[in-house]
């Protein structure tokens, strides 16, 4: 037997229980150990989402429209996919401005203003009274229900019992009580509440719980099944037809709509903000409620259709109010302990939605509603009074309690002739209309107050239009023709059908027209309306949030003069002298230190107490706050846009031109350089043509006066002319292949190429160079050595400029010179070592540049054109190798190149590169 | 390109797919009186689809690494070859 006083117990325990985690929560809260910063938690707490609505109506609604209920949560379901791109970054925004509610959240996107902080509010407050209503009318009925037990019987008609009969008032006050309790127990508003979450997450918990228990028990304890009740509905005519979605003009787009408005209702409805932004701890949580949250809402609605079905099967069709079967079920089989769960699941879901609610919706009047106004009125002097926390937390419980008899009016007059979910959805339309200004603000950087404004007001209006004026007529405020004619007869007008539109029903009509005008008026306006500094400045900064991460400290609005006493002043009064301390150490440990000794407050230092006081009042209110004590010298529109943009476009610039600057500065050195390069060529090329020439001529004018010279020296001396002019030919060769290479019109020979046979003619073709020197010549020579690509002629040539370079620098006495070949991976090493002078540290790289000589401290200039080794480097690198020296000063130095083992074809594509980076290269010096 | 624009992206192709899957027409082609395994088939592809992009985000949310910002690999070795 469920006796009242049973279910009183039990409703009362699991409300103390409630309380007692809350009361842990938030000790832990205090001591550093957040119970609820973690992601399950996180996701259980968005699960506010679902409330008496879900847990009633849903099964009300299939029971007559089949799949009806499902758009509510395939919404949220689309939004999580989202949530990565747009909740997390409103989270990021809101704690960067610490926003502490939607309206806040608005009202600072555009400007901070005080006037669209009420709009919002008001608009929040109007469109969220059905939904409260809703739950109290849950509550009630479910209430009423459950003390009829073991009979059942649906009460009906409230609106003729006086109020103070009526279950519902005084569960409305109750709600108030608890609310008070639960949301502003302590004397500092602060903006997060753990211990809150952690009862909403366990609350979500149970009312899972509560309704899966009822699921099966339907499914698997009454039927045998799915497939059961599936095949028992399908003999019943008026369940068949609920296996799919009825088609008539407009299904589709109305399915459509309604998952569209459960999209923006999950991301706009005040509560939903509280709990996934303003109560979210970390950013990261987001990553695993994106798929937790949906799984939640498919839980919970895994047994819906079930459970209509069985209980339309059971109690036979329109017998029963289908809001009222997850309880009349388990009744009707007389399951005392389920009942009770039941009963219970459904004050977690109704109380659930009412305290986050009424906290966010008392956050918002108080914030952005009475603040404003209150630190209007000048005879208040309110900024100036001691007692600042006391009045918040007053006009908070007021505000709430303020609420919940709105909501208690609305379900006594009006809640009580529609079914749960048509109540709700009415709300749902109403927070929908935030939707423009929220996405425009966070995306959008044109957009401006006036636009939100106009919107939002039009949208508003619509709304009354189509869904609240309606409602009246069906309470009996208006008359029937308002709905059926249109108002004066006016058809076009009709709030069911404007413009005779009739293809939606009312919710998707009234969601399509309101949406519709909002946007495009939000657009439209804000289109040619002109931004204010202040709208400017918060729109970048909404919009460009990761960018300006940590920075918005600095880059702040302010220019005016306060004094560092008043401001600390100001804080307490809000704060409270405990939370005053701490967090100005906060600020300067983080950003300045030193700030209380001056008497005048810096920038940084407003905009941070600006912002605290935000978390508290909201953002409007603080800014109006704050203006009072510092004395803000006028900002004009044309300084905010040059602090904003041009600063950074001005920096962005200046940092360009420098590295611009740089890079010229560096191209000029190297012309000049190269100048001087050129110069000290054609003076050493001069030189070397000259001596072999100037040999050859002496010899020749020898041979041609004395011609009876004798075989042996007539041998010597055409010898000598031969070696000469051989030279002679070398340097101009090499002069114009350096200036073939350099200009990129070196013809390319590419073949497979044996760096043995490379090595052996590089050898014989200097091996007289060799022999006159007398040097012994060590090889190092793998029997095996794979093929490189490359021209072989020019591999020669590298080969021949080491040696004979190797030749050039060796010790006169006792030379060596040892030539390595080696596979490193997927490289050829070549190494040509000799004994000479070595070659210091900074002309390792010197030597390869063209034009380089080193000159020998004894021996000066060395013999060459200072060319040899820049050839050798250009060959070397064409064919994608590298070249470098290795030495210690005096004991010779061994010269390295590396070439890649790649086949033909390879290197002719890589060369194309080469040619075109060299004509850049050119290009460019 | 960072990591969180990445999953971004990524889920915002789930978004689109979730959104195309439970709107018209691809819903009316489910939308007849048929059953399999004894249940109404619209039901069963809503719960199915439902499944799907759950698994969906989580696959994305815990498969996507920071290697995934980065640009593909064949340039990068490109560049390496050449110097």
């Amino acid at each position: 037997m469920l006796s009242t006083e049973t279910i009183l117990f039990f409703s009362f325990g699991y409300i103390g229980l409630l309380f007692a985690i809350a009361y842990i929560g938030d000790r832990h809260a205090k001591i550093g150990l957040s119970l609820v910063s973690n992601p399950y938690i996180y996701a259980l707490s968005l699960a506010v989402y679902c409330t008496a609505w879900t847990f009633y109506g849903s099964v009300g609604l299939a029971a007559t429209s089949g799949l009806g209920f499902l758009p509510t949560y395939i919404g949220p379901t689309l939004v999580a996919t989202l949530g990565w791109l747009v909740l997390r970054k409103i989270i990021r925004i809101s704690k960067v401005h610490r926003i502490t509610s939607i309206a806040d959240f608005i009202a600072s996107r555009y400007g901070k203003s005080t006037t669209l902080g009420s709009v919002v509010t008001i608009i929040a407050v109007l469109g969220i009274i059905p939904y409260i209503s809703l739950q109290l009318k849950a509550i009630s009925t479910s209430y009423q229900v459950v003390t009829g037990y073991p009979l059942i019987n649906v009460p009906r008609h409230f609106t003729q019992i006086p109020f103070y009969y009526d279950t519902a008032f005084y569960i409305a006050l109750i709600l108030a009580v608890f609310t008070i309790l639960f949301g502003t127990r302590s004397l500092v508003a602060t903006e997060r509440h753990e211990g809150l979450v952690a009862a909403i997450a366990f609350e979500s918990m149970v009312k899972l719980i509560a309704f899966l228990a009822v699921g099966i028990f339907v499914t698997y304890g009454i039927y045998n099944g799915f497939a059961d009740i599936f095949d028992q509905a399908r003999a019943m005519p008026e369940l068949r037809r609920l296996f799919t979605i009825e088609i008539q003009t407009g299904t589709y787009a109305s399915w459509c709509i309604h998952i569209f408005l459960s999209m923006m209702a999950f991301m706009c409805l005040p509560r939903q903000f509280q709990v996934t932004v303003v109560e979210n701890v970390n950013e990261d949580h987001l990553k695993k409620a994106v798929w937790l949250f949906p799984l939640y809402l498919l839980a919970i609605n895994f047994f819906v259709l079930p459970i209509a079905f069985g209980g339309v099967l059971h109690f036979g069709a329109g017998s029963f109010d289908a809001d009222t079967f997850v309880l009349t079920l388990p009744m009707a089989r007389h399951k005392e302990s389920l009942t009770l769960l039941v009963f219970i699941g459904g004050i977690s879901a109704a109380t659930g939605m009412v305290i986050v609610a009424t906290i966010a919706l008392s956050t918002m009047i108080c914030n952005d509603l009475a603040m404003p106004v209150l630190l209007r009125i000048p005879s208040l002097q309110l900024a100036e009074r001691d007692d600042l926390a006391g009045i918040l937390l007053g006009i908070r419980r007021g505000s709430i309690v303020l609420v919940l008899m709105f909501g208690y009016a609305y379900f006594h007059f009006i809640g009580e002739y529609y079914s749960l979910v048509s109540i709700g959805l009415v709300s749902f339309a109403a927070v929908a209309q935030f939707s423009p200004a929220i996405l425009g603000g966070i995306f959008w950087k044109s957009a401006t107050k006036s636009g939100a404004i106009s919107g939002l007001i039009a949208g508003f209006i619509v709304w009354i239009y189509t869904l609240v004026l309606p409602s009246l007529v069906q309470a009996g405020f208006i008359g029937p023709d308002f709905v059926n004619q249109g108002p004066f007869n006016i058809g076009w007008l009709n709030p069911f059908a404007l413009f005779g539109l009739q293809d939606f029903d009312h919710v998707a009509h009234a969601v399509f027209w309101s949406l519709l005008c909002n946007t495009l008026i939000y657009i439209g306006v804000s289109l040619y309306s002109r931004p204010s500094a202040i709208e400017h400045t918060q729109a970048t900064l909404f919009v460009d949030v990761y960018h300006y991460a940590g920075e918005t400290e600095g880059s702040s609005f302010w220019r005016g003069t306060a004094s560092v006493g008043d401001l600390r002043s100001l804080v307490v009064r809000f704060l409270g002298q405990e939370r005053t301390e701490e967090e100005l150490a906060t600020y300067s440990n983080k950003y300045a230190t030193g700030w209380e000794d001056d008497r005048q407050a810096d920038a940084g230092l407003v905009n941070y107490v600006e912002k605290l006081l935000a978390g508290t009042i909201g953002s409007a209110s603080a800014r109006v706050v704050v203006s009072k004590t510092v004395k803000e010298e006028p900002l004009s529109i044309d300084e905010v846009m040059n602090i904003l943009d041009e600063t950074r476009q001005v920096i962005a610039y200046s940092r360009e031109l420098e590295k611009a600057t740089a890079k010229l500065r560096a191209a000029n050195e190297r012309l000049k350089e190269l100048d001087r390069l050129k110069d000290e060529f054609i003076s050493t090329v001069t030189h070397e043509l000259r001596t072999p020439l100037t040999s050859v001529r002496s010899i020749a004018e020898i041979l041609n006066a004395n011609p009876n010279v004798d075989h042996w020296q007539h041998q010597k001396f055409t010898t000598i002319i031969v070696k000469e002019s051989e030279r002679l030919t070398r340097l101009i060769n090499q002069v114009l292949d350096f200036q073939k290479i350099e200009t990129g019109r070196m013809d390319w020979q590419i073949s497979e190429v044996d760096f043995k046979g490379v090595i052996q003619d590089a050898l014989s073709s200097t091996s007289q160079l060799v022999s006159e020197k007398q040097i012994q010549i060590d090889q190092n020579i793998p029997v095996y050595v794979p093929t490189v690509a490359g021209d072989r002629d020019r591999l020669i040539q590298v080969m021949v400029n080491l040696i004979s370079n190797a030749v050039k620098f060796c010790d006169d006495k006792d030379a060596h010179i040892a030539i390595g070949l080696s596979v490193v991976s997927d490289q050829l090493l070549v190494s040509v070592k000799d004994n000479g002078i070595g070659v210091s540290k900074k002309d390792r790289e010197i030597i390869f540049q063209e034009f380089r000589q080193i000159k020998h401290n004894l021996k000066g200039r060395p013999p060459g054109s200072g060319l040899g080794l820049s050839i050798t480097k250009r060959i070397v690198n064409f064919h994608g190798g590298r070249i470098w020296v290795e030495s210690a000063q005096g004991k010779g130095s061994v010269f390295f190149f590396t070439l890649p083992l790649r086949k033909p074809d390879e290197i002719r594509q890589d060369s194309r590169l080469a040619e075109w980076e060299t004509e850049q290269a050119n290009g460019s010096a | 390109m960072t990591l969180d624009s990445v999953i971004s992206r990524r889920l915002f192709g789930i978004f689109l797919l979730g959104f195309i899957l439970f709107d018209y027409p691809i819903l009316s082609i489910f939308n007849v009186e048929t059953f399999l395994f004894g249940i109404p088939l619209l039901y069963l592809y809503m719960l199915i689809v439902w499944l799907l992009l759950i698994l969906l985000i989580v696959f994305v949310t815990r498969v996507t690494r920071y290697r995934d910002a980065l640009p593909s690999s064949p340039s990068l070795e490109f560049k390496m070859f050449r110097h």
